[in-house]
């Protein structure tokens, strides 16, 4: 069979013209699909960053919270409730807020600022400069320094801002695992500064952090918090929330799944009439082969070898391409939110499937119908 | 007392349905034999093709029956029959229906890489039979760059490397000019035909009719005469 699978290769790589379109066919439709659900992935990797950089296993929220970013302050007596809860180990607040920071020529750049529990300090992030306990020093906050840290004029440890007319000193650089979604740069301190530094509505708690005693006993918690009026997410639980939110109450999904259907057509299209045609030209010396002695399964064996062969390397070539594609635009632009994850390259490689096989489904076709009598009687 | 390749028995075979019936071929009876060259005469329509068709195992009879060395081929499952025509028939088609993108040699090879051999192997016993039919120098050439003739050489090549029992050849001289085409046939009378092998040819060049052992002619889909050719085996008349 290898020798007919060589064959097959022949007959198509050295057909340049066609193998190159079905090539760059492919390859543009998969890096279509890929980018686009890459940039989604991106997206909704940054809705959550919050969440990921927390690192909190269950969180406490409002029921009407939708996203990370949109919190709903809670009374005090919910934290107390939750702490006296059976299977919880430990809990603490969290404060995120939005702030105004003056900038040197008067303008102004919005921050999120995240108010770490004071006793705890969890959810702290990274150091990379000066140490986490200056953050208790007076007036001391903690910039991250990510994509949007050039926003605030990259401060330098030691360097003072002006925070909703509050002065702050930065007291330490930080890491986080992943930046946010909306451009703007984030700054941590403790949650009673943060009280103290943002404008505040008659209850505080953004978010109650849980860690509970084992994973087991995290439905026993969402029952319990559920039951005095609130809502209990495991991390990815928020996560997918988040993601729903943005998926499916956005448009910004229907939207990408559109340009990836669009995609799909288009690869569609190209491919599959560029085969067909390749097929069609071949089908003479296909019917020839039949006459010489070739069977049926071969003869489709040598198509799905063909269909398969261009798939696989345009699926390869297109997400090379993309791949470099966000490499680049990394490169020059910081914020840019595309992340190929596995579920875009197995998405886009089940699209590529189908391409083939619909593609190889009508040359079959075709070849299984010629007639060795058609191709002797001329 | 030559060995009978072939024993077509009644072969009948029609197209189409209702008014657009046509009886192509009715109620053929003839041998073949060993050591061979039959050629099949007609005019246009009168039913060659489709009696040669049916011969070789590649176009179903309506009724009838076609013995090849002994075996019903119509009997056989169509993978029988496909493996049978690989290992018992070569074909050259009037067209060649050579592969532009693949080289003379490769092919020449197809017959044996289709029986699986190894493709180096293939290729190797392909330059044997290029060399055979003169064309040892153009191996890795496309046919394309063949003349005509050249192109029907590969063709033969390629329906002899399998070694088969039987050669068909569709109209072999029909693109070619006179002196071509004397040559090719010469050649496969000469280089192909012994006594194990039976030729048979399609064609309407009666330049090439002196190399016939016997020539079977066709009118309306029957068999009206079996005239002895240029090299006679016997004569019979129908």
């Amino acid at each position: 069979m290898l020798g007919i699978l060589r064959i097959a290769y022949k007959l198509l790589a050295n057909d340049r013209a066609k193998f190159t379109a079905l090539i760059v066919g492919i390859t543009f439709a998969v890096f279509l699909m890929v980018q686009m659900t890459s940039m989604f992935s991106g997206v909704l990797n940054r809705s959550s960053s919050t969440v990921y950089n927390i690192g909190a296993t269950v969180w406490v929220m409002d029921p009407a919270v939708q996203t990370v970013a949109n919190s709903i302050p809670m009374p005090d007596t919910v934290l107390d409730e939750v702490r006296s809860m059976p299977g919880v180990k430990f809990a603490v607040p969290i404060y995120s807020g939005g702030g105004l920071v003056k900038m040197a020529d008067g303008t102004y750049q919005a921050v999120t600022i995240m108010g770490l529990d004071d006793t705890t300090l969890f959810g702290r992030p990274a150091m990379i400069a000066g140490q986490i306990d200056d953050i208790f020093a007076e007036n001391g906050f903690i910039a991250v320094k990510d994509s949007e840290y050039s926003k605030l004029g990259s401060p330098k440890v030691g360097a003072e801002l002006e925070i909703n007319d509050h002065r702050a000193r930065i007291v330490g650089l930080a890491h986080v695992a992943t930046n946010g979604l909306f451009g703007v740069p984030s700054l941590y301190t403790t949650y009673s500064r943060a009280l103290q530094y943002l404008p505040n509505a008659r209850f505080t708690t953004s978010y109650i952090l849980v860690e509970p005693a084992s994973p087991a006993d995290i439905p026993a918690i969402r029952d319990r918090v559920r039951a005095i009026g609130y809502t209990a997410l495991a991390r990815d639980d928020f996560v997918s929330q988040i993601s729903d939110f943005y998926k499916y109450k956005t448009g910004i999904g229907t939207n990408l799944l559109m340009m990836t259907a669009i995609s799909f057509i288009v690869g569609l299209s190209i491919s599959g009439q560029t085969f067909y045609t390749f097929i069609l030209e071949n089908l003479e010396k296909f019917g020839a082969l039949k006459a010489i002695g070739m069977k049926s399964r071969e003869l489709v064996a040598m198509i799905l070898f063909q269909a398969g062969f261009v798939a696989l390397t345009g699926y390869g070539l297109g997400c090379g391409l993309c791949a470099a594609m966000i490499w680049i635009a990394r490169a020059r632009l910081p914020d840019y939110a595309s992340t190929i994850t596995y579920g875009n390259l197995l998405l886009a490689f089940g699209m590529v499937v189908v391409i083939a096989a619909i593609s190889s489904y009508f040359g079959v076709r075709r070849v299984l119908r010629i007639e060795p009598f058609d191709i002797f009687r001329g | 007392m030559a060995e009978v390749a072939i024993r077509a028995s009644g072969l009948t075979k029609g197209f189409g349905q209702g008014e657009t019936y046509t009886l192509a071929v009715s109620d053929v009876n003839f041998e073949a034999y060993l050591g061979e060259m039959l050629f099949v005469v007609g005019p246009s329509g009168s039913g060659k093709t489709t009696m040669l068709s049916m011969v070789s195992g590649i176009l179903r009879p309506d009724a009838g029956s076609v013995s090849i060395e002994g075996e019903d081929i119509w009997a056989m499952s169509a993978d029988e029959l496909a493996d049978f025509r690989l290992r018992s028939l070569g074909f050259v088609f009037q067209d060649y229906h050579l592969f532009p993108r693949l080289t003379t040699a490769e092919n020449v090879a197809i017959p044996l890489i289709i029986r699986r051999h190894d493709w180096d192997d293939a290729i190797v016993e392909a330059r044997r039979y290029l060399d055979i039919v003169g064309l040892a120098n153009r191996a890795d050439v496309a046919p394309v760059k063949l003349s005509g003739g050249e192109q029907q050489r590969v063709a033969i090549a390629r329906a002899l490397i399998g070694q088969p029992d039987i050669l068909v050849l569709d109209e072999p001289t029909a693109s070619l000019d006179g002196d071509t085409g004397r040559n090719i046939i010469s050649f496969v009378r000469r280089e192909v035909l012994n006594a194990k092998r039976c030729i048979l040819i399609i064609t309407h060049d009666s330049r090439i009719f002196e190399f016939a052992d016997r020539i079977l002619t066709m009118e309306d889909g029957r068999i009206t005469h079996i005239d002895p050719g240029g090299s006679r085996v016997r004569h019979e008349e129908v």
